[in-house]
C-alpha cells in the first residue's frame, strides 16, 4: 500500500491560515491503514481545526481516493457542504489528492506527505521493498530487490561501504547484498553468475500510464 | 599509453597520492600540494570526495597535466547518469587524461549536500563496462563514436570488507569488465592484505595498496566512525593512544603498511592529508 505521513500541525496550520472554512477528505484504503486519513484522523483533524477557529463544513471518507471516477462520484454527494467550504483538505496520498483536484474547482490542499509503496511489518511499521522500477530483477536476486533495498540501488554486488555485513548508510541494517547472497546460498547463482546490465529506465517513463491489453499476458 | 600504465605493466612498484579539488574556483592551493608530489608516479583527483561538493576533478586534472603531472581521474556514479559519465569520459580523453579510477561513490548522506538526489544510474561494474565499450568505439546506446578514447582504467577494492567472498565476487566482475588495475581502500591488518592478495594475485591485475597516514588517535576514531570501508583495529588505536608522539607512531604504522605492499602488491596509494612532506619518510 501507499505509506504516507501526516504533515506536522504547524505546517498544516500555515497552509490553512488564509482559509476560513474547510471540507475534509479522507480515504478508506491506504490512508486509513497507515493512520493518516481514516475516520479517527478525520475527526481529530476536525476538532483541531475548530479549536484553531476554522469552520469545518463537513467531511467524507472515500472508499479509494485514487479511483478517479468513483472519487468524483462520492465527492458529488457532498456538493452542498463542499460549496460552503473555502478549501478542501485531503488526508490521503498524492494520487488520492489529485483525484479530488480533478473533480473540484475548489482549492485542494494535502495534509500528508506520501512516502513509498510499503509492506506492513506490524501495526504502524512499514518497509519499502519495491520501488516500481518497471524492470523487475527479483527472479535473479533470491526475491530480494536491490534496486530498492540497497541504498544505492546497485545491481552487481555490494559497494565498498559494506561494513561487517551492514549498510554504510544505516549501520543498523544488513546490507541488501548480504541478504541476497544468503538467500542464493552460493555466489554462482542468479545475479552473481553474470554482469547485470544497466537498468532500462525507459520502462519507468513519467508520467506512468498503463492499459491492460485485451489478451492477458500479451504485453511485449 | 600513459606513463603510469607503462610502469605498472612493466612490473614496477608504483607510488600514487591524491589531491582533493578545492571548495572554490581557484586551484592555486591544490596545485601547491601537487608541487610537493613530484616524487610520485601519478596523482588521483577525487570526485566530490565524501559526497562534499568541490571543483570538478576533470578541471583540476587538466591543470595538473599542464604542470607536467600525471593524473588519475576519479569518477563516481553518485552524481551523474550514464550520459553525463560517458560525456565526461570523452571530454577527459580530449583533455589528455589517460588514467581513470571508476567508483560507486559515497552516499550523499555523508556529505554536505544531504538533500541532493543520489543518481547511481550505473554501478561501478557497469561503468567499467561502459568505458571498455567506449574504447571499442561504441557508446552505451550502441552508437559508433567518431573517435575513440584511449584510457587506462582502474577500479577500487576493499580488502578489509566483510563478508570478503562477496567483496571478491565484485572484484571478479570488475576484472571481467575491463579493470586494468586496482587501488584499495586503506587496510590496517596484514592478514587482510594477505588473504585478499591470495585471490587477487590469480587474476594478474596489479593491486595498489591504500596506505593512510593517521595523524592522531582522534583521526583514527573519526575514520572508524565516519569513513565507510575503513577500519582502524583496536591494537592500532592503543598504539596511537600510548605513543609519546602520535604522528611519529602514525608514520611508523604507514611504513609497516608500505612494507606489506612491497611484499604482496604492486604499489602504494598514499593518503597523507596535508603532510605530503612526510612521503619520503613513509616510503623510506
Amino acid at each position: 500500500m501507499i505509506i504516507s505521513a501526516a504533515k506536522e500541525r504547524t505546517r498544516r496550520a500555515a497552509l490553512l491560515q488564509d482559509y476560513r472554512s474547510v471540507f475534509l477528505v479522507g480515504c478508506g484504503a491506504c490512508a486509513t491503514a497507515c493512520k493518516v486519513g481514516g475516520e479517527e484522523e478525520i475527526f481529530a483533524t476536525q476538532e483541531w481545526l475548530e479549536e484553531l477557529g476554522h469552520d469545518v463544513t463537513g467531511s467524507a471518507i472515500l472508499d479509494e481516493a485514487c479511483h478517479i471516477m468513483r472519487a468524483a462520484r462520492e465527492v458529488r454527494r457532498f456538493r452542498d457542504q463542499i460549496a460552503e467550504a473555502d478549501v478542501l483538505l485531503v488526508l490521503a496520498c498524492g494520487a488520492g489528492a489529485q483525484s479530488i483536484s480533478e473533480c473540484s474547482d475548489k482549492p485542494v490542499l494535502t495534509g500528508v506527505d506520501p512516502l513509498f509503496l510499503g509492506n506492513v511489518r506490524r501495526f504502524g511499521q512499514y518497509e519499502e521493498k519495491c520501488s516500481l522500477c518497471g524492470d523487475c530483477i527479483l527472479n535473479e536476486t533470491g526475491g530480494i530487490c536491490p534496486v530498492t533495498t540497497c541504498a544505492k540501488g546497485l545491481l552487481n554486488g555490494p559497494c565498498g561501504g559494506m561494513d561487517d555485513g551492514c549498510c554504510e548508510v544505516d549501520p543498523e541494517r544488513e546490507c541488501a547484498w548480504v541478504r541476497i547472497a544468503k538467500r542464493l546460498e552460493d555466489l554462482q547463482q542468479g545475479v552473481f553468475s553474470r554482469v547485470v546490465e544497466p537498468k532500462d529506465w525507459s520502462r519507468k517513463f513519467k508520467p506512468g500510464q498503463h492499459s491492460i491489453e485485451r489478451t492477458p499476458g500479451s504485453r511485449k | 599509453m600513459s606513463r603510469f600504465a607503462d610502469l605498472l605493466i612493466s612490473g614496477n612498484f608504483v607510488v600514487t597520492a591524491e589531491i582533493a579539488p578545492p571548495k572554490g574556483a581557484d586551484a592555486t592551493a591544490a596545485l601547491a600540494v601537487a608541487d610537493k608530489l613530484h616524487s610520485v608516479d601519478a596523482i588521483n583527483i577525487t570526485d566530490n570526495q565524501g559526497a562534499c561538493m568541490r571543483m570538478s576533478p576533470l578541471a583540476l586534472a587538466r591543470l595538473l597535466i599542464d604542470r607536467g603531472f600525471e593524473p588519475i581521474l576519479q569518477l563516481t556514479c553518485r552524481d551523474r547518469n550514464r550520459m553525463a559519465l560517458q560525456s565526461d569520459i570523452l571530454g577527459a580523453a580530449a583533455l589528455g587524461v589517460e588514467n581513470l579510477l571508476l567508483l560507486t561513490g559515497d552516499h550523499p548522506r555523508f556529505g554536505d549536500h544531504t538533500a541532493s538526489r543520489p543518481v547511481f544510474d550505473l554501478d561501478s561494474v557497469q561503468l567499467l563496462q561502459a568505458v571498455t565499450q567506449l574504447q571499442d568505439g561504441i557508446d552505451m546506446a550502441g552508437n559508433r563514436l567518431a573517435s575513440i578514447p584511449r584510457l587506462f582504467v582502474g577500479a577500487a577494492a576493499s580488502p578489509a570488507a566483510d563478508p570478503q567472498d562477496l567483496a571478491l565476487k565484485k572484484v571478479q566482475k570488475k576484472i571481467a569488465c575491463g579493470a586494468q588495475f586496482f587501488q584499495t581502500q586503506a587496510v590496517f591488518q596484514r592478514s587482510r592484505v594477505e588473504l585478499f592478495m591470495e585471490t587477487a594475485q590469480t587474476y594478474r591485475v596489479p593491486v595498489i595498496l591504500g596506505v593512510l597516514l593517521i595523524k592522531s588517535p582522534r583521526m583514527a576514531r573519526f575514520l572508524n566512525a565516519q569513513i565507510p570501508g575503513v577500519r582502524v583495529p583496536d591494537e592500532l588505536l592503543e598504539r596511537l593512544d600510548n605513543a609519546r608522539d602520535p604522528l611519529c607512531e602514525g608514520i611508523e604504522i604507514a611504513r609497516e603498511m608500505v612494507s606489506w605492499a612491497r611484499e604482496y602488491c604492486q604499489g602504494v596509494h598514499l593518503m597523507t592529508f596535508g603532510r605530503e612532506e612526510l612521503i619520503p619518510e613513509i616510503l623510506g
